[in-house]
Formats: C-alpha cells, sequence, structure tokens
C-alpha cells in the first residue's frame, strides 16, 4: 500500500498551487472540452462527394436555418474520444466488483464476429429467404437458452433486462385475460428486489404489495404464503437474489403460489451464479428473462445495448410477443403479424421492439456460449462462486458480513463496521477510487444498512482479488484507525473530485448552450 | 391563535381559522437530504385524507408528501419552485408546502402534539 | 479456458481460505432436488479458431443488404459509418464500462452522453434530449406515456401512416394501462387530417415526418390545434438523417420529438441494437423518461457531469416512476454522436442533400416504368410506389437475381389488402447509379 506516501504529498501542496496547468493539462491526464468547443468552422470530419443540382422535393419542409452543430476534422474527433476515453474506469482497465452488474471480461472475439458483413449488413427487412442463416443464428442461441433453463419457449426480441421483465409479466397478465380472471392484480415483490420489478409490474396494470425478508436475506416463505390469495396475480423472485443469497425455498414457494392460482416469475439477472448447475424449469418458475450482458458476456459499453431474452413455460407461450421464428417447409420464417400468429393459436402481447431484438447481442452472446461450452458454464458459475467466497472469507473479520454462511456470485456487507467512524459507505467507495479500483455497488440492497455488494465474477485473476482485498481490508483498518481525512476527501486521484449532484438536481443543465445564448439568459 | 399538529408520515399542519398551512417537518428534511426538486398540487385541488398531495425529492430520494386532512388546496408555496432548499433551511416555516381550507376541523384532533410527534420521533 | 484466469492451484488455495471441500460444496444452499443432475445436450468448450467458422458459416447463408443492391429503408437505413466510429466505440473504456455509477470515474461516458443530448436537442429542434432509450419504436410508446402524465388525459391518436410496428409498441405498452389509443387507418395518398382528431380529451397526436409512406408534410397547423385543445404534439422520425434537410418537428412546434437513431453511425444489424431519440421541452423535463446526463462541479470547482434526476426512475421510485427502464443503448448512442461530429453541420446537410437527390433520381427512373406510379409528392430519401400489381412476389423474385428491391405493403399492413400493390423504396448516399439500372431493370421485367 501506497496510500500513506501519496497522503503526504497531497497534503504537502499548498492550496495556492492550482491543480490546472497552463493548458488544463498534466501528463496523461488532459482536459478535454466539449465538441462544441473544439467547433472549428470550415473543417469536415468526412469528404462527400457533392449533391447534384436538382430542384428540391421537399415541399414546404425543407430546413431553412442552421442546426447548430459543430465542424471538426478526423484527427479532432478521434483526439477528442480517445481522450474521453481515458476518463472512463473500465472492465479493461480496473478491477470493477460492481454487484449486481456482473462486470465479466467481454471477450474481444464476439467484437468481430458481430461485425461480419454477412450478419452486421442486414436489413432487418429483407426477404426470409435471404436471411436464412441469420435466423438460424437466432434459433440457435434461443436453444442454448432453453437448453441452459429448461423451459420450453424463448421470446428473443426484448431489448433488456428490464424490458424481458415486462415481456414476462405481460405474458402473465395476458394469461390471466385469457381465462377471464379479473380478480388478480396483486403482485408480491420482496423488498431486496430490484426497482424495476415494482416498476414493471405497475406497467401491467398490477399494484405491487412488498414483503420483507426473514431476516437473513432470504425470503419469508410464511410471509409469502399468508399474503396469496385469489387476487394475487404473481410472485416475482430474484433468484440469487440481490443479497447473493440462493432463494432456497424457491421450489416450494413455486408450488403455494401454483395452488393458490399465481405465477412464478423469476428474476434471472444473477443466473449468472447457477448457469450449468439448476434448471429454472424445474424449479417451477414460468418466466424468467436473461440479461445477455450479464450471464452472456456481452459488452456493457457505458449503459447498453442490452439483450432481454425471456424464457416462458408452456402456459405462458401462446402469449408471447411478435415476431418469432417457425420452421416452415422449406426454412425458417419469422412470424410478424397478429393474424398470422392467430392462425397458428397464438394471443400475442403484441410487439416490443421495432424489429426482431438484439441481433448484434445474439452473435456475441453465441460466440461466448460456444467460447465455454456446456463444461465451461458450469465451470463459469463455479468460479464466480468461488471468487465471491474468498473475498467473503478475506474480508470478513474487517468488515461485517449482512448475512451469514456461505454466497452465491456476490457477497453482502453492511456497514456496522464503520459504527462510529464517521465514514460512510459512499466514502468507503469513493476512497477506494483513489486506490484504482472502481467500487462496488453501494446502497442496494435497500434491505442492508449501507450496503456494500461486491461481485467479483469469474475473469478476475488470484492477484487481483487479493489486490482488491488487500485495499478493501487497508480501508476498513484506516477507516477504524480515524484517518476519516482518506475517505472524506476521497477521490484525489481521479479526473474529477465528488461531483455535486445535489445542484445538477436542482437546476438541471442537461446540454451545452452557445455562450451567447447564456449570457443573453442571464441578463 | 395556531396550533401545529403532527402525522406519522411527518407532515405537520398548522391551523389559522378555517385554513391550515402544510409542510413537512424538521426531522423529515433531515431524513432526506437535500431537497432539490417539490411538486405542489394546484390551487383549486379537492384532497381527502390521505391522498399524495405533493412530492419531495432529495438527489437520492423521493417521498409522497400525504394530506392530513379533507380540504380544497387554497395556495401552494411558488418560493419551493426557484429554492427547493428552503425546505431544509425553514421545514416549519417558510418551507412549507401548500395551504388548504378545512372541511372538516375535527380531523386534526386524531394527530399529534408537538410533544407527541417529539415522543414519536424518538421511538423511530 | 482462456477467459477464465483461476489455474487449478489458485481454486485450491482460495478453498483452503474459505474453508470449503470443493467448489461444488460451495453450492450447499441448493437443495440437491433443485440441482442438474442430467447432462446437457451442448457442445464442450472450443477455440476461437472453431467458433469464428461456426458463426461465419451462419453470415454466409444471408445476402446481405450491404452487399448488393438494396432499396429498404421502412425504419432500417443503410448508411455509410465512418471506419473512425467503429475504433472509437470499441475503445475498452467506453466497450466494457457500465453505467456512470461512479462519475468521478466515469466522465468520458458522462460527458460523451451530454454531447449527445445536445446533438440530439439540435437536431430535433427540442430544449433537452435524454442519454438514448431502447429504440425509435420504444421511444414512441415512452412519449405517449410520458404525455399521458403531463395532461391527465387517457387518450392518445395514432396518425394511420406511422411505422406500423412503432403502432404496435405503442399499443403494447399501453394496453393494461387504462389508456386508449386510437389508430387511424393508413392513408397512403398523404393528406390525413390530424387536426379533426384533436379535442380537449386528447393527451396527443403522434404523427410521422416523413410518414410511413414517405410523404412529408408541415405539422405546423397540427401543432397549434393541439395546443389550442391542450394536448401534445408527438413529432416521429424513423430516419434521422432528413432531419439535416427537413425542418425538425420540434421546429414546427411539436411537443415530444422521438426518432430512431440507428441512420447515424449504427450498422443495420438485422434490426437491433438500435436506439431511440427522446427530446422535449424544458418545462416537461421531469416528466421524461429514461437516463439523462447533468452539468455541475466537483469540489474544486471544475466542470463535471453526473446522471441526474434519477428520482424519476424505477431504482428510487420503483413501482411509481416514470418508466421502468434501467439502461439507455450507451454505446449506440455513442455511435451516433461520434458519427455526427465527424459530420457536422457541413456534413449532416451535405448528406442529407445527397441522399434526397439520389432519392429523387431513383423515383424519377422508377416513375418511368409502365404502371409505376410514385404517391408522395414531397419525400426525403424513400418513397412509396404503386405496382401494378402486388408487390411481394415482386420483392421475392428480384431477391432471387440479387436486388432487395423495398419493403413491400404486405410486410408492414398484412391485414390490408388494399396496400398490397405498395413498395417502399428508399435510396441513400450508398446507393449508385448502377443500383438504380439494376432496380428499374428487375422492375421492368418482373412487371412486364
Amino acid at each position: 500500500m501506497t496510500h500513506s506516501t501519496d497522503l503526504a504529498r497531497v497534503r504537502a501542496v499548498p492550496e495556492a498551487v492550482p491543480l490546472a496547468s497552463v493548458n488544463g493539462h498534466r501528463g496523461l491526464a488532459h482536459e478535454e472540452p466539449l465538441l462544441f468547443e473544439r467547433d472549428n468552422p470550415g473543417a469536415v470530419g468526412v469528404d462527400l462527394p457533392p449533391a447534384p443540382k436538382v430542384t428540391p422535393r421537399l415541399g414546404t419542409v425543407a430546413r431553412r436555418g442552421p442546426i447548430g452543430l459543430p465542424s471538426l476534422s478526423e484527427p479532432d474527433v478521434v483526439r477528442h474520444y480517445t481522450r474521453l476515453s481515458r476518463q472512463n474506469a473500465a472492465i479493461d482497465t480496473n478491477t470493477y466488483p460492481l454487484g449486481s452488474c456482473t462486470m465479466k471480461h467481454n471477450p474481444r472475439l464476439n467484437e468481430r464476429l458481430a461485425r461480419l458483413p454477412g450478419l452486421a449488413g442486414l436489413h432487418p427487412l429483407q426477404p426470409v429467404s435471404t436471411v436464412q442463416g441469420a435466423l438460424e443464428l437466432i434459433e440457435e442461441v434461443a436453444r442454448w437458452l432453453r437448453e441452459l433453463t429448461g423451459i420450453p419457449v424463448v421470446a428473443m426480441s426484448p431489448g433488456a433486462g428490464a424490458h424481458g421483465e415486462l415481456c414476462g409479466m405481460m405474458t402473465i397478465r395476458a394469461a390471466l385475460d385469457a381465462c377471464g380472471d379479473a380478480a388478480r392484480r396483486r403482485v408480491l415483490v420482496p423488498e431486496s428486489a430490484h426497482g424495476t420489478n415494482p416498476a414493471t409490474a405497475a406497467m401491467c396494470g398490477f399494484t405491487i404489495d412488498p414483503v420483507p425478508d426473514d431476516g437473513t436475506g432470504r425470503v419469508d416463505l410464511a410471509a409469502f404464503v399468508a399474503k396469496l390469495g385469489p387476487d394475487v396475480a404473481a410472485v416475482m423472485i430474484t433468484n440469487p437474489n440481490t443479497c447473493g443469497l440462493y432463494e432456497t425455498d424457491i421450489a416450494e414457494l413455486g408450488r403455494k403460489v401454483h395452488a393458490a392460482g399465481g405465477y412464478l416469475y423469476c428474476d434471472g439477472a444473477n443466473f449468472n451464479a447457477i448457469v450449468g448447475r439448476v434448471r429454472p424449469g424445474d424449479l417451477g418458475i414460468d418466466c424468467m428473462h436473461l440479461n445477455l450482458h450479464k450471464t452472456f458476456s456481452t459488452p456493457h459499453g457505458g449503459g447498453g445495448p442490452g439483450a432481454g431474452p425471456v424464457v416462458l413455460s408452456a402456459a405462458l407461450a401462446e402469449f408471447a410477443p411478435l415476431p418469432w421464428i417457425v420452421a416452415d417447409g422449406e426454412g425458417l420464417r419469422l412470424v410478424e403479424h397478429a393474424g398470422d400468429a392467430a392462425a397458428r393459436g397464438h394471443h400475442p402481447i403484441g410487439r416490443l421492439k421495432g424489429f426482431h431484438g438484439q441481433m448484434g447481442m445474439f452473435v456475441r452472446a453465441l460466440a461466448y456460449m460456444l467460447s465455454h461450452g456446456g463444461d465451461g458454464l458450469r465451470q463459469v458459475s463455479g468460479d464466480a462462486v468461488l471468487s465471491a467466497n474468498y473475498v467473503r472469507a478475506a474480508l470478513m473479520d474487517r468488515m461485517t458480513v449482512a448475512f451469514p454462511g456461505t454466497c452465491m456470485h456476490e457477497c453482502l456487507f453492511d456497514d456496522r463496521f464503520l459504527a462510529g467512524t464517521g465514514v460512510t459507505t459512499l466514502d468507503f467507495a469513493k476512497a477506494m477510487i483513489d486506490e484504482g479500483i472502481h467500487p462496488m455497488t453501494m446502497y442496494f440492497p435497500l434491505i442492508v444498512h449501507g450496503a456494500f455488494l461486491v461481485e467479483p465474477t469469474e475473469t478476475e485473476s488470484k492477484a487481483a482479488l487479493d489486490e482488491l482485498i488487500a485495499v478493501m481490508a487497508d480501508l476498513a483498518d484506516a477507516a477504524k484507525a480515524g484517518d476519516t481525512a482518506r475517505f472524506t476527501e476521497a477521490p484525489r486521484h481521479a479526473p474529477r473530485r465528488r461531483l455535486d449532484e445535489t445542484t445538477a438536481a436542482r437546476r438541471p443543465v442537461l446540454r451545452w448552450t452557445p455562450p451567447a445564448d447564456t449570457a443573453q439568459a442571464a441578463e | 391563535m395556531s396550533a401545529v399538529r403532527f402525522t406519522e408520515d411527518h407532515e405537520w399542519i398548522r391551523t389559522e381559522g378555517d385554513v391550515a398551512t402544510v409542510g413537512i417537518t424538521d426531522y423529515a428534511q433531515q431524513q432526506l437530504g437535500d431537497v432539490v426538486y417539490v411538486e405542489l398540487p394546484q390551487p383549486g385541488r379537492a384532497l381527502a385524507r390521505g391522498d399524495e398531495a405533493a412530492v419531495v425529492e432529495s438527489v437520492k430520494a423521493a417521498a409522497e408528501v400525504y394530506a392530513p386532512v379533507d380540504g380544497e388546496v387554497v395556495e401552494a408555496n411558488g418560493a419551493l419552485e426557484g429554492d427547493p432548499g428552503l425546505v431544509n433551511r425553514a421545514a416549519q416555516a417558510e418551507g412549507w408546502f401548500f395551504r388548504v381550507k378545512l372541511a372538516s376541523p375535527a380531523q386534526l384532533d386524531a394527530l399529534m402534539d408537538e410533544a407527541g410527534y417529539a415522543k414519536f420521533v424518538e421511538g423511530l | 479456458m482462456r477467459y477464465l484466469p483461476l489455474t487449478d492451484a489458485d481454486r485450491a488455495a482460495m478453498l483452503a481460505r474459505i474453508g470449503a471441500p470443493s467448489v461444488d460444496a460451495l453450492f450447499d444452499a441448493i437443495p440437491a432436488g433443485q440441482r442438474f443432475a442430467g447432462t446437457f445436450d451442448l457442445p464442450d468448450h472450443q477455440g476461437e479458431l472453431a467458433v469464428e467458422r461456426r458463426i461465419a458459416a451462419y453470415a454466409r447463408g444471408n445476402i446481405a443488404a450491404g452487399d448488393v443492391p438494396s432499396f429498404l429503408g421502412a425504419g432500417a437505413y443503410r448508411h455509410h459509418v465512418p471506419a473512425a466510429v467503429d475504433h472509437l466505440i470499441q475503445r475498452g473504456e467506453f466497450l466494457t464500462a457500465y453505467t456512470p455509477y461512479q462519475p468521478e470515474i466515469s466522465q468520458g461516458t458522462l460527458q460523451a452522453l451530454f454531447e449527445f443530448q445536445t446533438q440530439v436537442a439540435l437536431l430535433t429542434g427540442m430544449e433537452v434530449a435524454n442519454a438514448s432509450m431502447y429504440d425509435g419504436a420504444n421511444a414512441c410508446a415512452e412519449a405517449v406515456l410520458m404525455a399521458r402524465r403531463v395532461t391527465g388525459r387517457n387518450r392518445a391518436v395514432l396518425s394511420g401512416n406511422l411505422h406500423p410496428h412503432w403502432r404496435d409498441a405503442v399499443v403494447t405498452l399501453a394496453r393494461w394501462l387504462d389508456f386508449e389509443i386510437v389508430v387511424l387507418p393508413p392513408e397512403p395518398a398523404g393528406g390525413e387530417d390530424l387536426v379533426a382528431a384533436v379535442d380537449s380529451g386528447t393527451a396527443c397526436i403522434v404523427v410521422q415526418n416523413p410518414d410511413a409512406f414517405g410523404h412529408l408534410a408541415d405539422l405546423s397547423p397540427l401543432a397549434e390545434a393541439c395546443h389550442a385543445a391542450g394536448a401534445l404534439l408527438v413529432g416521429a422520425v424513423t430516419e434521422v438523417v432528413s432531419l439535416g434537410a427537413v425542418e425538425s418537428p420540434g421546429e414546427m412546434g411539436a411537443d415530444i420529438v422521438v426518432a430512431e437513431g440507428q441512420g447515424l453511425g449504427n450498422a443495420l444489424m438485422f434490426g437491433g441494437p438500435y436506439l431511440g431519440l427522446f427530446a422535449t421541452r424544458q418545462k416537461f423535463v421531469r416528466q421524461m423518461p429514461g437516463r439523462v446526463a447533468g452539468q455541475t462541479v466537483d469540489t474544486d470547482g471544475r466542470r463535471g457531469f453526473v446522471l441526474t434526476l434519477s428520482t424519476r426512475e424505477q431504482h428510487i421510485r420503483r413501482e411509481k416512476a416514470t418508466s421502468n427502464i434501467c439502461t439507455n443503448s450507451g454505446l449506440c448512442a455513442m455511435a451516433f454522436s461520434i458519427h455526427l461530429a465527424l459530420l457536422g453541420e457541413q456534413g449532416l446537410t451535405g448528406l442529407a442533400a445527397l441522399n434526397h437527390v439520389t432519392a429523387i433520381r431513383t423515383a424519377d427512373r422508377l416513375a418511368a416504368l409502365p404502371g409505376v406510379r410514385v404517391l408522395p409528392r414531397a419525400f426525403f430519401n424513400e418513397f412509396a410506389l404503386r405496382l401494378p400489381r402486388p408487390s411481394a412476389p415482386v420483392v421475392e423474385r428480384l431477391a432471387g437475381q440479387g436486388v432487395l428491391a423495398g419493403v413491400p405493403g404486405a410486410r408492414l399492413w398484412p391485414e390490408r389488402p388494399e396496400l398490397a400493390d405498395i413498395l417502399l423504396v428508399a435510396a441513400t448516399e450508398v446507393t449508385t447509379d448502377e443500383d438504380i439500372e439494376a432496380l428499374a431493370g428487375g422492375l421492368a421485367e418482373a412487371l412486364a
């Protein structure tokens, strides 16, 4: 650990020495203006042939005024984004144990294959006779998902995990409507659930009934059973849950829910912990979404795009959204319309995406699945769980584990170990930044005070895990030793120090405006 | 003569004649942290006790403010629009949310007085 | 296995630290009956070469619109994407970062989103924009839900010339929200009277420009009618490049503008991932769905960016959130933004002009064929043709000759046999004179 030297250095610098240099840069750390501030009128970043002179046919709506976009050459654009990129932490540069997000390595083979012209150059509305390879590829991804989950049908089109949740809950709503069951409008959701669960259920016209945990981080089976009734549409369970624990009672809960006439929705966000070891279909789950970026390594991309295929039990299959693929005589084709679906006895919830789904993500996920194979995916979940437990075991004496016992793919600490130190979970996270590690997820799940949710993933080496452990242990010791400045002043060694989120929310500035406009507005 | 009453949802209500002023308590603003936005009811809106009357937001939290009594909204505190921080600085004074014309003043009797609320907060 | 750094020695050492006998023992919390004891019908792990061969075989099983004369549009457009775009979005710092939850070490993503939001606001003629949504169709559906929140009214009216897939996405999302969605019939000849559809119960009118048949229209009278009735106007754009040549819906008075952003920076990719653009007026910003980046300062007073207004979102508001959405379409938004940065004002307007001129040339060439009629008088880079016979078999026949002729009416409106002879034809800067001749020749032959 070198932090004490760093601290000494920082403290030795008199306040008067400006952080900025002549031009704002320091060594490899650059201050990068906005694109709009780099405007160099007359510069171009593309060379286009001149458009032949033809009388336009834009009617009365030809653009009259300028748009206001800045002009930059290619070198300026490349430098701009390259410099911006260096202000980001990423899996490629840092250990990134962001719990519930699964920041695992993103294989570069996936990127290459997603860009094959025979896939990337396909238009979604080409005649299906010209896209048989693409449809076969999607079918192979679907086959892997069916096999790994043990659930017979998969809807491929949802655009992200939350979109998949919406798809799944809509099929449940449609199934209830189809049998004329207007009484079932209540959905039971554990308090530890991700916020998308209640938000999704509300978008399907359900009311949400939160259920507390049992005090050990798992669902309280008795509390759920007590709430079941003729007005319960579904129970939404995350398994493994957001505390990183396997829901031991899930199969029993499923039986009880079914006996009461409701459905069991599983949030499959954490499927990465059990892939190759548990088939959700064996647990009585009616539907479950899969986040391809979590279990199947598609890149997070700074917040998307994702993909959220949903597996559906036989009871829900007929309500799957349009479009889907069927084998039809000479090959594969798409069922894209309600009429076509009805002729097959289906009652789709409708359409969730402009086209067929996130093809680019399917290619990447398939490359990952083929690379690991069935054997490798079992190794993936094994190593993910091993790594989380290693971190838990190594830190349990220094920090306070939220719930006792073995965890799954992520380990959860609370902030009891910081009691009386004046250091918060947020401060601790910011101090991790100064040590070159991306913080864990903070303050989630909500049922744990000052939560630290650490998910190392299976793609960190033992050396990287040991470094993570050493940093967190050292910080825990420092907090207890009263070295609060190391926390409250952090981060010191990041492109920015703590940012004023209050002002950002009170007076939202969501875009750049030309300086002249700003001056006028101020008058 | 004005009397302040309190709810378990951390609203205060001060009556002056048949009009009452409603806001959130100092304890509530401390729990929320820096208030960044307040959504207020339109004057003229009829509120029943327990209705969601307003929303108060900090950076990381949002809370509903419930009508402590039945009544019609007669005024909303426009000052909070430009300066939501007023809720933090003066929750039980200039940081009030809205005023209602009381429909059933007897409802006030069910609410806590200052000492009762202080005891309630102590128990949290 | 190449993606798994732990060695057997590492595993043994880690298990010793944990005090567990085996990796399998760590799964003891899972009741025995819930563990899968069978074998999966899946292949074992493979090296890069084998995987590449396997997926390349799928790629070879297609005729790519990128490789042949293609006139497909209808919500997805083939444009030339500069090489720098793909290079920059593959920088690991962008590719392998997540949602910028720790802003101090995510300024790259956050500043790029702030720039993206500014570009989108400028393009759409609006004051603010969010950080993008799943796709244009979903942005459109979210706009309709937002109009309900803003107006407190329970009916939305969709133009009959809204892309049918966008229409369906709106209907699906609103299905269980006690929200009436009125869908007007398509009018391929244009001239739809939407003003007549506005009344005091209308939350919003959704109108696409250029519309699904290619018609361009002045939305100003409709905007005035909406505002007079207290309704919002949602302007939808399926081809974002059109905004380089056409007045934006915002300039014509729309209150929310949604668009499919794929046309800039993003490959056709068989329909996804794409990005939805969403822009509105500053006064509605707290009703806007989706992620948003905002400007602020750090403790040293330096400008920086954070995710803001998050109290609208599901992780705080749960069932009361504006939407259940929890991500944007980050990397697609970045590709869009980089492409637009390279184009700049001159490049975008030049690109749009080139598209328009190419489409005019294509339209004139096809209009000369016997029995073929171009429907819109004013259009951008796509127009509907009426053929003297159903278009789907014609398209199929031309596909057999390696020409992707366009999107047949039956593919988008199968429930409307009167549109079976419609063919939607799009031309872009990628379209060559040889492509146009291949289409014209093929069509002439097929229609003879």
